[in-house]
């Protein structure tokens, strides 16, 4: 692998940049590996990853339907932190953000990692009981979390709307420090270079049609460009995690729903943190390039269609131009929407399935991004042990039967509930 | 968006109605505990036409199943449902 570095630059300046190289091969698949990864997003990258790097199974393959990241992995809002209510959720996204703190210098790869801060604001009495009750629960799990009151929330982003007559009266936050945002490509494209690196095959464009199982346990796959076999099965393409399982007849506690997200003209600093809200579905960061950038509620019903609702993008840019009016005058460039794997309880799925040799990661809900790191690491261990990592564990596919759910957001069990 | 032609008021917005879920995940009071997790927690979730319940939550707050596609948006079938249907 090509180490990237400042020297490296200068000297690709001097040539006219010729002397670059692949970031990763283009393979033709094998007849048969260890491990196959089903989908090429952020996690199954870094699933492949941890696979070669930690475990040391070099015979991995990533299949992916389309390219690498076009999935949700380029469609978030970048958004990364671990201010998880449930000790669960806390444990499994505080794991991710401690990788992500070092990820850049592993991977060699700038991933753009900004801890710019994450801030929850509260808008009465009731968000900031229950702001000081997440910071009291993450504070005793270890997670840096500091509540904030009115003046501090002020000083900290000064075009928040602080007047009297506000839509949104500001009370105070909660802000986790070590919160920020990455950029969203160069995670995928990271991973896969450092993967690639350690002799994983990156098969693009390469879609499963099927999975082939003898006497109960998966044994391969057919895709578009034959058929490959594999000891162990790992579907990864949340979205569509229904649609792959449903290849071998398993029904997944899954809808999948649409989620939007938008962004501006770029324009000079504005807001250097994340701002979210306790009691609104509304955050607002501002890209290094200088877009705002912007997300909202999901569209609440099913669909696969990657095109959002105009009624949601009219109730996000209201709230947004409530808690900071000076974004009134931005045109926005672009809106998209990305499928998102709804569980039933807002927590994801990290596991074994019921079928021997075939595992599931999925239902991401709207908050897989941040968990990347966190997602590979856990679920190359689940895939090379063949059991769950601890942390991981208490995310079995089987918990909705057993009645174990992990409801964050307390707000029971279907999917448009989150 | 799309319009859903309530079998009450008429074809109205989108945005006057609710999901509420599909009608596979409606559990039956006589199933027994294996089906009435299959219809609680699991879905076939797929990317054709399934049939749902939806309410005309902001409108004449009647519940109506319909058939609707999950990647065109299309509504084939609309039935009322309740008292009256």
């Amino acid at each position: 692998m090509m180490r990237y570095s400042a020297l490296g630059l200068l000297k690709g300046g001097l040539d006219g940049h010729k002397s670059w190289t692949r970031a990763w091969r283009a393979p033709e698949p094998k007849a048969r590996y260890d491990v196959i990864v089903i989908g090429g997003g952020g996690h199954g990258l870094a699933t492949a990853y941890y696979l070669a790097n930690v475990h040391g199974l070099r015979n991995v393959a990533v299949l992916e339907k389309g390219w690498i990241g076009g999935g949700n992995t380029g469609r978030n809002t970048t958004i990364v932190r671990s201010n998880y209510r449930l000790p669960q959720m806390q444990n499994l996204l505080e794991l991710s953000l401690k990788l992500w703190e070092g990820l850049s210098q592993e991977l060699n790869y700038n991933l753009m990692f900004s801890q710019r801060g994450a801030l929850f604001l509260g808008h009465s009495d009731s968000d900031m009981t229950r702001l000081a009750e997440r910071g009291d629960s993450l504070r005793c799990n270890g997670i840096d979390a500091d509540l904030l009151d009115r003046d501090a929330v002020a000083r900290l982003v000064p075009l928040l709307d602080m007047s009297q007559t506000a839509r949104y009266p500001i009370h105070g936050g909660l802000i986790q420090k070590r919160g920020g945002t990455a950029r969203h490509d160069a995670v995928a494209w990271g991973y896969a270079r450092a993967a690639d690196a350690l002799g994983v095959d990156i098969i693009q464009n390469c879609e499963v049609t099927g999975i082939d199982i003898e006497g109960g346990k998966a044994v391969g796959v057919r895709t578009n460009r034959g058929a490959i076999g594999a000891d162990r099965i790992g579907i990864c393409v949340a979205g569509n995690s229904s649609l792959v399982a449903a290849m071998t007849g398993l029904r997944l506690p899954i809808e999948s729903h649409m989620l939007q997200a938008f962004v501006s003209e770029p324009v000079k600093p504005m807001i250097d943190t994340v701002i979210m809200s306790q009691s609104i579905h509304c955050y607002i960061s501002q890209s290094d390039k200088g877009e705002i950038v912007l997300g909202g509620d999901p569209d609440l019903y099913p669909s696969y269609s990657q095109r959002g609702i105009p009624m949601r993008i009219e109730e996000v840019a209201g709230q947004a131009i409530g808690l900071v009016p000076a974004l009134s005058r931005l045109r926005m460039l672009r809106c998209w929407s990305g499928v998102t794997d709804m569980s039933f309880d807002g927590a994801p799925i990290i596991g074994a399935t019921p079928v021997d040799g075939l595992y599931l990661n999925g239902g991401w809900c709207y908050g897989g991004f941040k968990a990347t790191p966190g997602s590979g690491w856990l679920y190359a261990h689940t895939l090379a042990k063949g059991e769950p990592h601890p942390v991981n564990a208490p995310f079995a596919l089987d918990r909705f039967a057993r009645g174990a759910l992990i409801d964050e957001a307390a707000s029971g069990p279907l999917p448009q509930s989150r | 968006m799309f319009l859903i032609p309530c079998p009450h008021c008429g074809p109205r917005n989108q945005a006057e109605f609710v999901y509420e879920r599909v009608e596979e995940a409606v559990a039956h009071p006589d199933a027994s505990p294996q089906e009435t997790i299959q219809a609680l927690y699991t879905r076939a979730n797929g990317r054709d036409f399934s049939w749902e319940l939806w309410r005309h939550a902001y409108g004449c707050r009647g519940w109506m199943r319909l058939r609707r596609h999950r990647t065109t948006h299309e509504i084939a079938e609309v039935h009322a449902i309740g008292a009256g249907a």
